[in-house]
């Protein structure tokens, strides 16, 4: 379905595994994405610090890192494993709530915030992997479209119960009740209230454990992508019919891919219900998961460092539209739409690549006679 | 009795779905491409029909003609504009740009009729419901011909895609678009057609669906388009037959969870139906069984 | 490679070009001698009614301010947070940028637990108009609420439906996917049932406001319901009386203040709402001077019947100026010093009455003590009850 343009010859097995990605291009890519993470880290502290940022970005710094890493977590189902997924906002909420949960029962044992932080987010991965893997054995089997519906009714599915779970804590421990309100005693905290959602959340999540999530998920996913693992999943994607023939395990591949991805997308989603003081089921609707798809879309699907760019400016976007005023969501939506057009037409596409070209071609001219009077 | 009640509003829940499902699954069968902005049409042709009885005065079934053309045009032009431009560079573009189209429709919607939401006038306003069995089982005005006219459309539908020229083009253009080509059929012709039938149906079934529940606000065709999404796959997307059965099972399956098993999650209950139907049958009930070529 | 630099380096071309454009526009207009009042709201999305009503009714509330020659002038700066959590916080942390003040918002619950955690943080005072889960104040000593709390509600029409109507075979439909609609409905239920007394169906939908609800009419019809309980906003509202209506099914229903603007509804058919009952501070068909004075200015400035939410964000900017100008604190003053001063005056012996009360008063908690009105629509009209 994508990226078709890399099947060259016919699929003979040593090529299929030799690889799609080579190993130059592969380092290149992660040297980019590892600096841009880094560099944006340094500059927006930097700046941060210096003043120049108003209050505005700085309270996006958190939700861009958790976007970035949801982007590069769904790139590796979408751009890598070639599946579409519209359901990623539904392993986000499993792990956002249960990692508000697990973060509460930590308050009373562990004082360090920080280690509560990051306990409750590896629990979310957890408990959002094991979602992944539930929904993943039974659907992996089905094919392109049909695959992105069930990720959907999925997704939708995470919401509505998430609307009818409670959650509390007295002294008799963790209450858990479905579809009715706990009868708690006075001295006992609420959690989860149904639609209501989690309230009181302590806000634990900070801009460097943002970037740590973002650093953490694209180490995870670079390095299943240049294993032998992520060529067999690349080589399945590529062409299903010849990576089985040569005796790769379709399904346990694809699975593997999923369970990460969803386990990454917890792990983001338990950051990001700590970054706020309440969190509301209706955060994880299909919009979320669909504006996660357009993040890796509009950065070139399978590009990771450009799912990454993409998610930090569409994050931003609407933020610096707000000039607009009444006209703001619908200038979103029509830079949506020319962007789309402008980076997939294949006209424009080639009159550009063209013109660039020809710049290009000029400097390393250049260069090359600069060089030579030199030597 | 409570059960033909249901049965009854679940059918024309159901009609409605699957007339907005057909407009999914034509468009999917010959673009390949999932056109999320077709809830929001149906949100348009709504908008058009209310306004052409409120303010413009003109009666129920003008109007309705009005919103069809409206609609028909909008189709076609969102089709040249934003779709046609990024034909062939892969679903998840187009994917993508009709997700813009459909943010675009609706913050349109906003900033044309406003935030405060209408009430739609029915199309049948005045007629008595049908009652039978001394007065309980009713069927509204709105159920009946709900469900009419989406036989009538289902039959129609057929009749042209088998018998007309126009028909058989689009069908050789959704089973291969380059031999349709060489065969001399104008390839842009035949899916500008069925964009504008999809998006006239669109307009059709707001209608029908704001005359039973009659709140109109810019979000209004959103959860439906998704709703008939989900039946046009239940039906095995592509297939005309699939998108209608598809939408009277999950018109149906929703009305009943809500009766009999729980409101608070007849949602999930309808998506669950979904996923175990898709684990059952892989391409949807009417689906086509895709055999890869090596 | 070059493809894939091709495209991203188109991409972000684009969006920073937007940007670039986005930031050019405006920057707001200052005299130096106004104070500057945020408010927050959606304007975009599903509930953008009840922000657009907000604001309008916010910045009507300024403009007379500013006409009548004040010591100080309000200026308000409206930013939409689409009713969503994170957008809202975003928004509080723009109008924090531009120098806000005091804050007037948000106009929902779910944003207004995030925006009250970031404000008691900051210390900015909020007064918000409509936000009225209990977790919008709770903890925060500098977050009051103009509005009822949704429990408050629910106990309220709980009491009222035992003295008047004990008889009464009560059911409810309730939106379980809004904050809003189940806060209510959970205190009600607690408290009605604590009465000794019996709901006798209890449906809910989600969010969806044209949705099918035969189902749940016809469990209501079935139990023999006679009262039916509809803690949700009128939209849904509307839609449940329409349908109930074509199944020959007429019960008396109650409302809550979400509720107001039924009649205002462009195209409802009034006569399905004879009878309703809805507790409700404020009503646009009321006939106390003020109120009038008020709906002609709106109808006049934005061509629209107010709604509550309007009533209520035009009452928070009276009574954050008649509070400030208490205070003793000077608009020059920045947001912690106003905080500190405003929070005094509110917990003190500072009242305000307007549009939605009488001798409106604060505790410490942040919550407001006024007294319900229930009111019945008959022939078109609210009547006091």
């Amino acid at each position: 379905m994508v990226r078709k343009k890399k099947i060259k010859a016919p699929a003979t097995p040593k090529r299929l595994l030799k690889g799609a990605v080579k190993g130059s291009e592969y380092k290149r890519e992660a040297f980019i994405a590892y600096a841009i993470l880094i560099l944006g880290y340094g500059f927006l502290q930097l700046g941060a610090g210096l003043g120049i940022i108003g209050h505005n970005l700085q309270g996006q710094f958190v939700p861009i890192c958790v976007y970035v890493s949801l982007a590069i977590s769904l790139n590796l189902v979408v751009g890598i494993s070639g599946e579409l997924s519209l359901g990623h906002a539904g392993f986000m909420a499993v792990g956002a709530f249960s990692g508000v949960v697990m973060a509460r029962i930590l308050e009373t044992y562990i004082s360090v915030s920080s280690v509560q932080l990051l306990l409750s987010m590896i629990f979310g991965a957890l408990v959002a992997a094991l979602a992944g893997l539930l929904i993943g054995i039974p659907i992996l089997g089905l094919r392109g479209d049909y695959l992105a519906i069930v990720t959907l009714a999925f997704g939708e599915i995470v919401r509505n119960i998430m609307n009818v779970l409670y959650f509390g804590i007295d002294e008799t421990g963790l209450r858990f009740a479905f579809n009715h309100t706990i009868p708690l005693a006075d001295n006992s905290q609420r959690i989860i209230t149904g639609a209501i959602g989690a309230t009181g959340i302590r806000q634990k999540a900070s801009f460097t454990a943002g970037i740590f999530l973002a650093l953490f998920t694209l180490f995870i996913v670079l390095n299943i992508k240049n294993s032998k693992h992520g060529r067999a999943i690349m080589a399945i994607r590529d062409n299903r019919i010849a990576g089985e023939s040569i005796g790769l395990d379709v399904k346990k591949f694809k699975l593997t891919a999923f369970v990460v991805s969803a386990g990454l997308a917890g792990m983001a989603g338990a950051l990001f219900a700590q970054n706020y003081s309440t969190l509301a089921p209706i955060k994880f609707s299909f919009n979320t998961s669909v504006l996660i798809l357009v993040f890796v879309v509009l950065g070139g699907i399978g590009n990771i460092w450009g799912g990454i760019i993409a998610a930090a400016l569409l994050t931003i976007l609407p933020e610096a539209l707000r000039q607009f005023a009444d006209y703001r969501m619908l200038t979103y939506a029509i830079v949506l739409i020319l962007v789309m057009i402008a980076t997939y037409n294949p006209t424009i596409k080639s009159t550009l690549q063209m013109r660039i070209h020809k710049v290009t071609s000029r400097i390393k001219k250049r260069r090359k006679e600069t060089g030579k009077e030199v030597a | 009795m409570n059960m033909i009640n249901s049965l009854i509003s679940g059918l024309s829940l159901g009609s409605v779905y699957s007339i907005i499902a057909l407009g999914y699954t034509m468009v999917y069968g010959i673009s390949k491409m999932l056109n999320f902005a077709h809830g929001d049409i149906i949100m348009v042709g709504s908008y058009i029909s209310f306004c052409l009885t409120t303010y413009v005065g003109m009666p129920g079934w003008a109007a309705l003609i009005g919103a069809v053309a409206v609609c028909t045009v909008l189709g076609i032009v969102i089709e040249r504009l934003a779709y046609r431009p990024l034909r062939g560079t892969g679903s998840l573009s187009v994917l993508i740009t009709a997700i813009g189209v459909s943010y675009f429709l609706q913050n349109m919607a906003l900033l044309v009729w406003g935030a405060n939401p209408r009430v739609f006038k029915s199309l049948f306003k005045g007629l008595e419901p049908i009652r039978l069995a001394e007065g309980q089982i009713i069927i509204t005005a709105e159920s009946f011909f709900t469900i009419i006219v989406c036989v009538v459309i289902m039959v129609g539908l057929t009749l042209f895609v088998h018998k007309s020229k126009a028909g058989k083009a689009m069908r050789a253009v959704s089973e291969d678009n380059g031999a349709a080509q060489l065969m001399g059929i104008n390839v842009n012709q035949s899916i500008s057609l069925t964009f504008a039938i999809g998006s006239g149906l669109a307009a059709v079934a707001g209608v029908l669906m704001c005359s039973a529940y009659p709140v109109l606000m810019p979000t209004t065709g959103a959860m439906p388009g998704i709703k008939a999404f989900t039946a046009a796959v239940l039906g095995g997307i592509g297939s005309i037959p699939g998108a209608m059965v598809g939408g009277l099972i999950l018109g149906t399956i929703e009305i009943f969870s809500r009766a009999y098993i729980s409101t608070e999650l007849s949602d999930a209950i309808v998506f669950a139906c979904l996923v175990i139907v898709l684990l059952v049958k892989p391409t949807g009930l009417f689906g086509k069984k895709i055999s890869e070529k090596v | 490679m070059r493809k894939k630099w091709m495209k991203v380096a188109l991409a972000s071309a684009s969006c920073v070009m937007a940007m670039a454009l986005a930031g050019c526009g405006g920057g707001t207009t200052s005299d130096g001698n106004s104070l500057k009042v945020g408010v927050i709201g959606p304007l975009t999305g599903p509930a953008a009614i009840y922000g657009e009503a907000v604001k309008n009714g916010a910045q009507l509330a300024a403009d007379e301010i500013n006409a009548s020659e004040p010591k100080f002038n309000v200026e308000i700066m409206a930013q939409d947070d689409e009713h969503d959590a994170e957008k809202s916080v975003n928004a509080y942390n723009k109008l924090r940028d531009e120098g806000m003040q005091v804050l007037v918002g948000t106009t929902t619950t779910a944003p207004g637990t995030a925006v009250g955690a970031e404000a008691y943080k900051d210390r900015v005072f909020a007064l918000t108009p409509s936000a009225s889960g209990p977790a919008v104040i709770e903890g925060n000593d500098n977050v009051f609420q103009l509005c009822f709390s949704d429990p408050n509600q629910g106990v309220a029409v709980a009491d009222y439906m035992a003295k008047n109507y004990p008889d009464a075979k009560v059911g409810v439909i309730y939106n379980n996917a809004d904050n809003y609609s189940s806060g209510i409905y959970d205190k009600f239920k607690s408290t009605w049932e604590g009465k000794g007394k019996q709901i006798y169906a209890t449906e809910a939908f989600s969010d969806d406001a044209n949705a099918d609800f035969t189902a749940q009419l016809n469990s209501m019809k079935n139990a023999g319901v006679d009262m039916v309980f509809l803690p949700i906003y009128y939209t849904p509202a509307s839609n449940i009386m329409t349908q109930a209506n074509k199944m020959d099914y007429k019960p008396t229903y109650f409302g809550v203040d979400g509720m107001d603007g039924i009649l205002a509804l462009e195209g409802f058919d009034t006569d399905l709402a004879e009878g309703v009952l809805l507790l409700t501070p404020f009503t646009a068909y009321s006939e106390d001077e003020t109120s009038q004075k008020f709906v002609k200015a709106y109808e006049k400035a934005y061509g629209d019947t107010p709604i509550q939410f309007a009533a209520d964000a035009y009452d928070c900017v009276y009574a954050v100026y008649n509070a400030f100008d208490k205070s003793g604190a000077s608009v020059e003053d920045d947001a912690a010093t106003i905080c500190e001063a405003m929070i005094k005056t509110f917990t003190g012996d500072f009242t305000y009455s307007g549009l939605t009360g009488q001798n409106m008063k604060w505790n410490k908690a942040g919550e407001v003590d006024k007294t319900p009105k229930v009111c019945v629509i008959q022939d078109g009209k609210y009547i006091e009850k």
